[in-house]
């Protein structure tokens, strides 16, 4: 076993690539080995994650375990580090999780041009690219994962995805690319300024200290710009929702469960450990622009007729609330950030999936044509239910727990920040939550309940299909334990927050 | 069981997954589990009555241990104390002088918890805490739920969505009993969400008509917008309480002094707020009548012992953090009074114009639910749980009355499809009479003490106002349900079905409530006042609310007033004797009743203007600034990047350029087929817009670097 612990973490960001090399090599026309590759990689690789959970010591989750240091790039001390605490283990596990169920989804939904040789290694990648991205513990090898990301999902919103697929996954590439510009700028920033090194835990030792607060602030600016446009933070959202409608559903699942985590992750991880000062500098600012979101995503939500474009837009407000978490640097705001990326990830992750499942049945997702999907697909529209309850923030389901400790660290903010700016945020941010509440069930009312329009009413409407059950009844099930004992979360998270938030004094 | 409290909620939480999972293939397709599940809960509750009755009263409180802090605070503030009553002075005196005299012992309540999460340093606990008023909320409630799954074995027999019914039921009495044994806010909230999700699925139980899912979104929507408030009201609580949601805690420092005036202010409002979406009060009243759109034994739970009282139960909870905000003991005004007392006179007046026998009900809670708010709004904190105890037993039967009338003839309309039905239903008109008198409070049936006990509070607290208003609301009372008794039940049969008595899973609820509603006002009535005894906990104490008991002339005073209501609605209706037509010949008449029939016009502020400007205009200007603006500047710089990619590409690069073409060609290639899909044109100006980005890299570098 002892091996194994310094090879866990290689083996849960290599073996999906390794995997999707070989299946270069199988013919294409071999789809069932190509589904069976997949779906043994995914699942190896959640074993692997099952088994650092296993042996995660939970009383240190404060500390970075598992840790691989090898040297990579002599030349600019760039080491191959690889660590996780309690922050990252969740988000980890969460995407070997999803990437799992989405190719049990997959099993017989591939979209059009099918392909599934080609999906499937592009599923792979992206999941080689997210594990490394949420273990990196150096800044450039953060900056390789979080790159590779962007090739597979352009592809995928390029070639499987909708009618304006183009025009979206170049927007995609585009704005997450001329983030990943400024962020690399910050990088080689922190690395000249901050110390001759990339590795995480020397910058937060060293960085602050030896840089100037203006440049700090600098430097921050181009983080702030990279994370935020992934986040996405309004104003640099609009990619999201086109991509996300045009992809196909298992990209947007993934692009909802986990790459959106990608920003916020850097945050917690990377900006505000390294750069505290600047982060209390930025904090209104951060905190502002998580509130207009939450509002702004809201009102767009309200203004759509097509169903995944709704759920779209409901991804800038969730995010909003995990940045106004963020922003407060407090304990209870970071840790409710955390728990609100990994929530949102599975209910949002659900929603595209119910949503991809009721278009593969009605070839469309307006909600003006759609109605009465209860009576026609009870199970499915249930579902459709659950995780709207669970989206708006129901109390005893997962969403709860990353709005509520949200708002009520808004409170009190970090010393040193406006309490009257914050509990302003505070106030709007529970108005969004009665927003939240009135587009998803507008939306649910619009697509379940009624009866179904003349043109589907006698159209043969099948209810789940198995994979569909095993896709997502795991989902449905943690979002429900998740939302009755948040301890199971919040005790592997707050460890990991502390010591993020060391440099705030007592935190909150 | 006072221990082991959890075990009640839990009961009903098991049985909700159990029918939902397995319910339909049962030979009772789930109610059996229900009922169950709900007879074994009223059992328990029972015995953590008999429990709580026999605990030995054993705590020893000070009386009125705020009043020792006011007196500091009002030194400071002066004027303030002019205002107080001469005996709150004296009682203030006797505790400052160590007045042990006024100490009596009280049953201590039980508290258990465990932790649930930790953040930082804050622990928070998720655990029950059971009083007298728990165990009374428990027995109500289980025993109006218990009774409501009964009636509706009948009642739902044959419905598309019977199982789902029955353990969407469970689920309410849930939300419920977790809120009532609550130790927390948070864990409060808890219950009162799931009352507010399930609320959503009953009252839309038969959502495929639009006007049934829109009243259940109208009730989960308004009662979220009230939400917000008791939101920020925990969160401010927490804080100024030292990072704690205990209850027992949150009171204890209320009351003390140990947190600040603001902050309790401001939390105290939050939470009222709250009050005001849950519990129906003016002016977030409107969503309950639509309600009426859910099966009717629903209409019954939520009216009587579920849903709209968790508001008042709160209130009444959190006593001690109200009783310090708004200086209830000092009389005169406050927030809780005047909202209370308004909702008592607008729902009541409501009531006379509805033709639809379920409306009339539900403005009668609307106002009933006024009295309780009223009542602890002038401190009359005993006579406010009473009536919330006693009215959840004539409201429960009321409401099962009506669904049984509407069994027989298959309508909810008083006036088109009613009338005469005494002869038909013996049993649903005695007990309906019952509950009416019950109401409107005529001597010695229950309505009749509790009502007394608020207008003798009212009085005795320094807040005459509301006692006329109470007198009024009385009136009003008892003259719109002497009207619905009347078109319900007298007269000639005007309906077309062949209405016939209800069969007894009907009939017996009915019975039982029946002599609730007669007996369970005697449990407060003068020489007995088990029901003060029974309640009287620690935060009563501290704060030093005043129990009043039974006084003969507002008693009399209210009897007069209610038999001269029915008197003038006997007049009205029966005999006809009064002018008729009032409306169409008077214009203020005429005004009036269409203010009344326009619900004061509330519902076309929210659905029309509010909700309409939202969801229309407001949410297409910002998805236009989304689109034209937002994305506009986006493309705008796509645009202007992709040109002077295009220049640097013809003029400057084009090996490098080309390099990457025949690079991301490749790439394109090794993926099979995708290379196919995508034009060559575009991915030329894909890697030219590559090297766009790359030049705004090189140029940062330069500059910042």
């Amino acid at each position: 076993m002892e091996s194994l612990d310094d090879s866990a973490l290689s083996l849960a960001v290599f073996v999906p690539l390794v995997v999707a090399a070989a299946m270069l090599l199988v013919p294409r026309e071999n789809e069932t080995a190509h589904k069976l590759m997949a779906l043994g990689a995914t699942l190896a690789t959640f074993a692997v994650g099952m088994l650092i959970l296993a042996r995660f010591d939970y009383g240190a989750s404060d500390q970075l375990q598992f840790r691989v240091d090898a040297p990579w790039i002599d030349v600019i001390n760039s080491r191959y580090l690889l660590g996780v605490d309690g922050i990252s283990l969740p988000l980890l596990v969460l995407s070997m999780f999803v990437c799992v169920l989405v190719v049990v989804y997959s099993w017989n939904h591939f979209p059009e041009p099918h392909n599934p040789k080609a999906f499937l290694i592009l599923i792979l990648v992206l999941e080689t690219g997210m594990n490394g991205t949420f273990v990196a513990q150096d800044l450039i090898l953060f900056f390789v994962f979080f790159e590779v990301v962007l090739l597979p999902m352009y592809f995928m919103i390029g070639v499987w995805g909708g009618e304006q697929r183009q025009y979206a996954a170049i927007k995609f590439f585009l704005f997450t690319l001329f983030g990943s510009a400024l962020m690399i700028l910050s990088f080689l920033a922190l690395y000249f300024s901050g110390g001759q090194t990339f590795s995480i835990q020397e910058l937060v030792a060293v960085a602050a200290d030896n840089i100037p607060r203006s440049t700090q602030l600098i430097i921050f600016g181009g983080l702030f710009m990279g994370f935020a446009i992934k986040v996405p933070m309004f104003p640099f959202h609009t990619w999201l929702p086109d991509a996300h409608t045009q992809a196909p559903t298992q990209g947007s699942v993934i692009l909802a469960a986990i790459l959106l985590k990608l920003g916020t992750y850097g945050f917690i991880r990377i900006a505000i450990p390294i750069l505290p000062e600047a982060a209390m500098a930025w904090a209104p600012v951060i905190g502002g622009l998580a509130v207009v979101g939450i509002i702004y995503g809201a009102l767009g939500c309200l203004a759509q007729s097509d169903m995944k474009r709704l759920i779209a837009f409901s991804s800038v407000a969730h995010m909003g609330f995990v940045m106004l978490g963020i922003a407060t640097l407090t304990d209870f705001g970071i840790n409710a950030a955390v728990f609100g990326m990994v929530a949102h990830g599975l209910i949002t992750g659900m929603l595209f999936f119910v949503a991809g499942s009721v278009k593969d049945r009605f070839h469309t997702l307006e909600l003006s044509r759609l109605g009465g999907l209860l009576l026609q697909a009870p199970r499915m529209g249930w579902i459709l239910g659950f995780c709207a309850m669970a989206s708006l923030g129901l109390p005893g389901l997962a969403g709860f727990w990353g709005e509520f400790p949200a708002i009520l660290a808004a409170y009190s903010p970090a010393e040193g920040l406006s309490e009257a700016l914050f509990r302003t945020y505070m106030v709007i941010a529970a108005l969004g939550t009665v927003l939240a509440a009135g587009y998803l069930l507008w939306m649910l009312q619009r697509a379940a309940f009624g009866t179904p329009k003349p043109e589907f009413a006698e159209a043969p409407i099948a209810d789940m299909h198995w994979p569909e059950y095993v896709a997502w009844v795991p989902m449905l099930v943690l979002i429900l334990v998740l939302g009755i004992f948040p301890g199971l979360l919040f005790g592997l998270t707050d460890g990991a927050v502390g010591n993020a938030l060391s440099s705030f004094g007592a935190g909150g | 069981m006072l221990e082991n409290a959890w075990v009640i909620p839990t009961l009903t939480f098991v049985s909700f997954w159990l029918i939902l999972f397995f319910g339909k293939r049962l030979p009772g397709h789930g109610a059996e589990i229900g009922i169950g599940a709900l007879g074994l809960a009223f059992v328990l509750s029972c015995v953590a009555v008999v429990q709580w009755v026999d605990r030995p009263a054993t705590e020893v409180v000070p009386h009125g241990t705020s009043e020792e802090v006011h007196g500091e605070e009002e030194e400071e503030h002066g004027a303030a104390g002019g205002q107080r009553g001469e005996d709150r002075q004296v009682v203030a005196t006797a505790v400052e002088t160590g007045g042990h005299g006024e100490e009596t012992p009280i049953r201590s309540a039980v508290e258990r918890n465990v932790t649930w999460f930790t953040i930082g340093d804050v622990e928070v606990t998720a655990g029950t805490a059971v009083d007298g008023l728990t165990v009374v909320m428990l027995f109500t409630v289980t025993l109006i739920s218990l009774l409501v799954h009964v009636f509706s074995t009948n009642y739902m027999h044959g419905d598309v969505r019977f199982t789902y019914f029955f353990a969407a039921l469970s689920l309410f009495t849930t939300g419920m009993l977790l809120l009532v044994v609550s130790s927390s806010t948070l864990q409060a909230l808890f219950g009162w969400e799931l009352m507010g999700l399930c609320s959503f699925m009953l009252i839309g139980h038969w959502w495929e008509k639009a006007e049934n899912s829109n009243a259940a979104m109208k009730a989960f929507l308004t009662t979220r917008t009230g939400d917000v408030g008791l939101l920020v009201g925990i969160v401010t609580l927490f804080f100024a309480a030292g990072q704690t949601f205990d209850i027992a805690l949150i009171n204890e420092r209320a009351l003390t002094g140990a947190i600040g005036h603001t902050a309790l202010v401001v939390g105290a409002v939050g939470l009222f707020i709250g009050v005001i979406g849950k519990s129906a009060q003016f002016p977030l009243h409107t969503w309950l009548p639509d309600a009426m759109a859910g099966p009717t034994p629903v209409s019954a739970l939520i009216h009587a012992a579920t849903m709209v009282v968790a508001g008042v139960y709160l209130v009444a909870r959190l006593y001690g953090v109200f009783w310090e905000a708004f200086d209830i003991g000092a009389g005169g005004v406050n927030p809780i009074a005047v909202v209370g007392g308004i909702t008592v006179l607008i729902a009541a007046a409501l009531a006379f114009v509805q033709d639809d026998i379920k409306k009339v009900l539900a403005y009668s809670t609307v106002s009933q639910l006024g009295y309780m708010v009223m009542a602890l709004g002038v401190g009359a904190w005993t006579a406010g749980i009473f009536h919330l105890f006693t009215h959840a037993f004539f409201k429960g039967l009321l409401f099962l009355g009506a669904g049984s009338v509407s069994h027989a003839v298959h309508s909810f309309d008083m006036k088109a499809d009613m009338g005469g039905l005494r002869k038909y239903m013996p049993t649903t008109f005695v007990t309906f009479l019952i509950g009416s008198v019950a109401l409107a409070g005529l001597f010695p049936l229950a309505g009749f003490w509790s009502k007394d006990e608020i207008l003798v509070g009212a009085a005795e607290n320094g807040y005459p106002v509301f006692e006329l208003v109470g007198i009024v609301g009385a009136f009003l009372t008892a003259a719109y349900m002497t009207r619905c008794v009347y078109l319900t039940f007298f007269g000639e049969y005007r309906g077309h079905a062949h209405p016939h008595e209800s069969p007894r899973p009907i009939t017996i609820p009915l019975m039982v409530l029946a002599v609730f509603s007669v007996g369970a006002g005697l449990l407060n009535a003068p020489g007995v006042e088990k029901f003060f005894e029974i309640t009287e906990n620690r935060v009563f104490l501290l704060a030093g609310v005043e129990h009043h008991s039974f006084e003969v002339f507002p008693a009399v005073v209210s009897t007069v007033v209610v038999l001269a209501a029915i008197a003038f609605a006997y007049l009205l209706f029966f005999e006809r004797r009064l002018p008729r037509g009032l409306t169409r010949r008077n214009a203020l008449a005429r005004s009036g009743y269409t203010l009344l029939t326009n619900k004061y016009y509330l519902d076309h502020l929210y659905t029309g203007v509010i909700v309409g400007s939202v969801k229309g205009a407001i949410a297409r200007a910002a998805y236009w600034f989304n689109q034209k603006v937002i994305d506009g500047v986006v493309n705008a710089v796509g645009i202007a990047a992709r040109r002077s990619g295009d220049w640097t590409y013809r003029h400057i690069d084009q090996a490098v350029v080309d390099g990457a073409v025949n690079g991301a060609g490749f790439g394109a290639e090794g993926f099979g087929g995708i290379l196919r899909t995508i034009q060559t044109g575009r991915v030329q100006q894909y890697a030219a817009l590559l090297f766009g980005a790359a030049t705004v890299l090189a140029l940062g570098l330069i500059i910042f670097v």
